[in-house]
């Protein structure tokens, strides 16, 4: 049975993790290359290395990053902050990542999906989508959430997949950074309404937010950062939770 | 030596890495000529089945020459479908062959494409998963899988149960990516390069 996967997510910023709070207030938690290995032993299922400032000068301390992480590091690698271009994507990808994740210009620019699917297949491109809670709706917000674009998630999320998108990385603006847990129900609107995998995103504290995430959210994997890296919960512990409550999980050493 | 096939079906610097980890430094052959001095050869892509079209009539027959010689064969993922008849994905485009059978897509019971990390259930010896404990999980993401076979050695089950290891005397196959799948992956990446020095 296909495994629900836990992801790491390494927000970067000149080559060292930061995490903010709600996209506000970052801070620093560490360097990614050895945070990278210590989730591989702890048997975290794929990394993802969110360039959080994507200015153009922190392009290359990025790839640095990716070259850094991808040598020793045998599990699925995503990037994502800042792919506006065929350009960008083969940079991370040259680099060493297998999958990019493009938010705000696929916003601007849906077809940039299909010309990234067409050039490195749809397994490798991830659609980001911010969304926020608005009178019962799930509003889709570009630019680090600071943009609202009058897309709806489930319509947008639709549209990606249909454009190519191979995965859907949904992050609840709302509960990002709060440790509240996950919006199951943003989640499972967006997961029975494609086919492709969704990866939840955002609020993460405890274990069972994920249990709930994978049950009520639908989700097929869930991401989460500072849970993580601070230690409070080994990723091995949380696997086992899981298991033991019947998600399907990979464990350590199998 | 090691070639590795660059057909323009995704990008090759992970399968590359996994390689290296496992103490091999492949070579890309940039005509099918270059494959005369391989003692293995891996075919790896992701995408669609179409893309294998551009593995000629040419690079067929140097294949084909390379395995009478006693090299072997390596597919990854889009590769391993390949070494069989054809996929239900482009009825125009023929499978190396080497493997009678084909790929068929997996019924939308489940969300397709199957992503992530599912059990391995090895059924016979195998020399590409020698140490590899049945159950062992590997990284897939694929949306079409191969028929069950006797050459099947490993199958793996999502909505339908597919074959996800084939081995015959030369012909090795994965449906997974085992350069993304940890430390099992990189075994059997190091399991074939040392089928591959046995040659002499």
């Amino acid at each position: 049975m296909l495994s629900k996967r836990l992801i790491a997510c390494l927000d970067v910023r000149n080559g060292c993790v930061v995490k903010g709070v709600q996209f506000e207030g970052l801070r620093n938690a560490g360097d990614p290359s050895a945070l990278a290995r210590r989730y591989n032993v702890e048997g975290i299922d794929e990394l993802v290395i969110l360039d959080v400032t994507a200015t153009l000068e922190s392009r290359q301390a990025l790839a640095d990053t990716i070259r850094a992480v991808s040598r020793e590091l045998f599990i699925p690698l995503a990037v994502g902050g800042g792919i506006r271009s065929l350009d960008d994507a083969e940079a991370a990808i040259e680099a060493g990542a297998d999958k990019v994740s493009v938010n705000s210009a696929a916003l601007l620019d849906p077809a940039l999906i299909t010309r990234l699917a067409a050039r490195y297949g749809s397994q490798a491109i991830v659609v980001a989508i911010d969304a926020k809670r608005s009178d019962g709706r799930f509003d889709v917000y570009s630019r680090s959430g600071s943009t609202g674009t009058g897309r709806q998630a489930v319509e947008w999320a639709k549209e990606a997949e249909a454009c190519g998108a191979g995965e859907i990385l949904l992050t609840s603006i709302d509960r990002d950074g709060t440790r509240e847990g996950f919006d199951c129900e943003l989640n499972a609107a967006v997961s029975t309404a494609v086919s492709i995998p969704v990866i939840a995103s955002g609020g993460a504290g405890t274990f069972q937010h994920f249990l709930d995430v994978f049950t009520e959210g639908r989700a097929d994997a869930a991401l989460a950062a500072s849970v993580f890296h601070y230690s409070e919960h080994a990723v091995s512990e949380l696997k086992q939770f899981l298991a033991s409550n019947g998600i399907p999980v990979r464990l350590q050493h199998t | 030596m090691i070639a590795l096939i660059d057909y323009g079906a995704g990008n090759l610097t992970s399968v590359r890495k996994g390689f290296a980890a496992a103490g091999a430094e492949l070579y890309t052959p940039r005509l099918p000529a270059d494959l005369a001095t391989a003692d293995g050869i891996v075919v790896p892509g992701v995408g669609h089945f179409s893309a294998t079209a551009a593995l000629d009539a040419e690079w067929r027959a140097a294949i084909h020459a390379a395995l009478d010689r006693g090299s072997k064969l390596f597919g990854i993922c889009l590769g391993l479908q390949w070494l069989f008849e054809g996929s239900d994905e482009d009825d125009d485009v023929a499978g190396l062959g080497v493997i009678a059978g084909r790929c068929h897509r997996l019924p939308p019971i489940l969300k397709v494409p199957h992503v992530g990390w599912n059990a391995l259930d090895i059924r016979r010896p195998s020399r590409l998963l020698a140490g590899i404990p049945s159950g062992t999980q590997a990284y897939f993401t694929h949306s079409y899988a191969a028929d069950i076979t006797p050459e099947a050695v490993a199958l793996t089950t999502h909505a339908a149960v597919f074959a996800s290891v084939v081995e015959t005397d030369q012909v090795f196959g994965v449906q997974f990516h085992p350069e993304k799948s940890s430390t099992a992956g990189v075994q059997m990446l190091r399991n074939f390069v040392d089928l591959c020095s046995r040659n002499g």
